[in-house]
């Protein structure tokens, strides 16, 4: 547990180096998720260590978006004022954005002749 | 002074009660989640803010004192965006064999997602900021905050954004992918995840086990593609 937490919290650590360094437009803990892939990919044993702690916190994953989202508190005025037009724009992109997805998916995989199996 | 005004001035003062009334605010939220069989609109973070936000303001504490102790829990958002690479990683194979959909179904919802949100708030008069703290709101919640913070945006407004996104697919997505007759599980997971990240997961798995592997797959590609797109496609609207 020690282990696995000291090795994810280094692959964000080099992650935000990287990030800033190059001047990337990924967040350094993004950078960290396509590193922690790679080196998942070339050691099963790293996969073995890390698995539990990781699981563990994806399980309680809405739990840490609490913090910021009591943020609200400080935006009321913000969404009072924009209140319509935030939420025709959440509402309108979210569908059209699952309608689009589904229908590009269903027509290029229909084309490729790659079928619904897994 | 009484006694409880000194337990009340040392209370307010350490991050202990505000650490301690997020994880239970928490408790209770997932707890009614729960009760409520798991219904899409009792999101347990959103019963967590908003129980946590009645107390704030019941006693008068400003979100800046609430926060010192709540960064426990903020601070953990990092690690567990590293994380997703474990479930990222496990399904590389259902990636591959499915690859040129999954790529044309990524950039078409990724960029519909981002362009038609920013179309829509700038239509009704909302501002460069306000657009920048709207235009990652598909993406998980830890990476669309980092991205926000990176584009000038406000990332506790981005949260807010952030979950009613998730909360909107949710409860959208079955009936009207029903009404649209589209029956490729894999398309359907995969489109709701990309739209609608965490939330919109958990809803999938629900539905089917291959929609839910699908929509994790959409949530963890699509946080990537919205880091470089997102700053690409607000520059066209600011």
């Amino acid at each position: 547990m020690v282990a696995a937490l000291a090795i994810v919290l280094l692959f964000q650590l080099v992650g935000e180096v990287v990030s800033r360094a190059l001047g990337l437009p990924l967040p350094g803990p993004v950078l960290g998720m396509i590193a922690m892939v790679v080196a998942l990919a070339l050691s099963p044993r790293l996969g073995a260590l890390i698995k539990p702690t990781a699981q563990g916190l994806l399980q309680h994953l809405s739990l840490l978006f609490v913090p910021a989202g009591v943020g609200v508190v400080a935006h009321l005025p913000t969404l009072a004022s924009h209140g319509l037009a935030l939420a025709l724009s959440l509402v309108g992109s979210t569908l059209l954005a699952i309608i689009v997805g589904a229908v590009t998916f269903t027509l290029v995989a229909r084309a490729v002749g790659s079928r619904d199996d897994v | 002074m009484s006694d409880a005004a000194l337990i009340w001035s040392y209370l307010a003062s350490k991050p202990l009660l505000w650490l301690c009334a997020t994880l239970f605010a928490y408790w209770a939220g997932d707890a009614l989640f729960r009760a409520s069989g798991r219904a899409p609109f009792a999101n347990p973070v959103m019963i967590a803010v908003i129980l946590l936000a009645i107390l704030l303001e019941a006693t008068a504490t400003p979100y800046a004192s609430y926060f010192e102790g709540a960064q426990f829990v903020h601070f953990m958002l990092g690690p567990a965006t590293v994380c997703l690479a474990v479930p990222l990683q496990a399904n590389l194979h259902a990636i591959r064999r499915a690859i040129v959909p999954i790529a044309a179904a990524l950039l078409a919802g990724s960029f519909t997602a981002v362009a038609s949100a920013l179309a829509i708030a700038k239509a009704l008069g909302a501002g460069p900021q306000l657009l920048a703290t709207l235009a990652p709101k598909s993406a998980t919640a830890p990476v669309a905050i980092g991205i926000s913070e990176q584009l000038g945006g406000q990332p506790t407004l981005t949260a807010v954004l952030v979950l009613l996104t998730g909360m909107i697919g949710a409860i959208f997505v079955t009936p009207m992918l029903n009404a649209l007759g589209l029956t490729d599980w894999r398309a359907r997971g995969f489109a709701t995840g990309v739209a609608a990240h965490g939330i919109g997961t958990a809803r999938a798995f629900q539905v089917h086990d291959t929609a839910g592997v699908f929509a994790s797959i959409g949530m963890g590609l699509n946080a990537v593609l919205t880091a470089f797109l997102a700053p690409l496609v607000l520059h066209l609207f600011q």
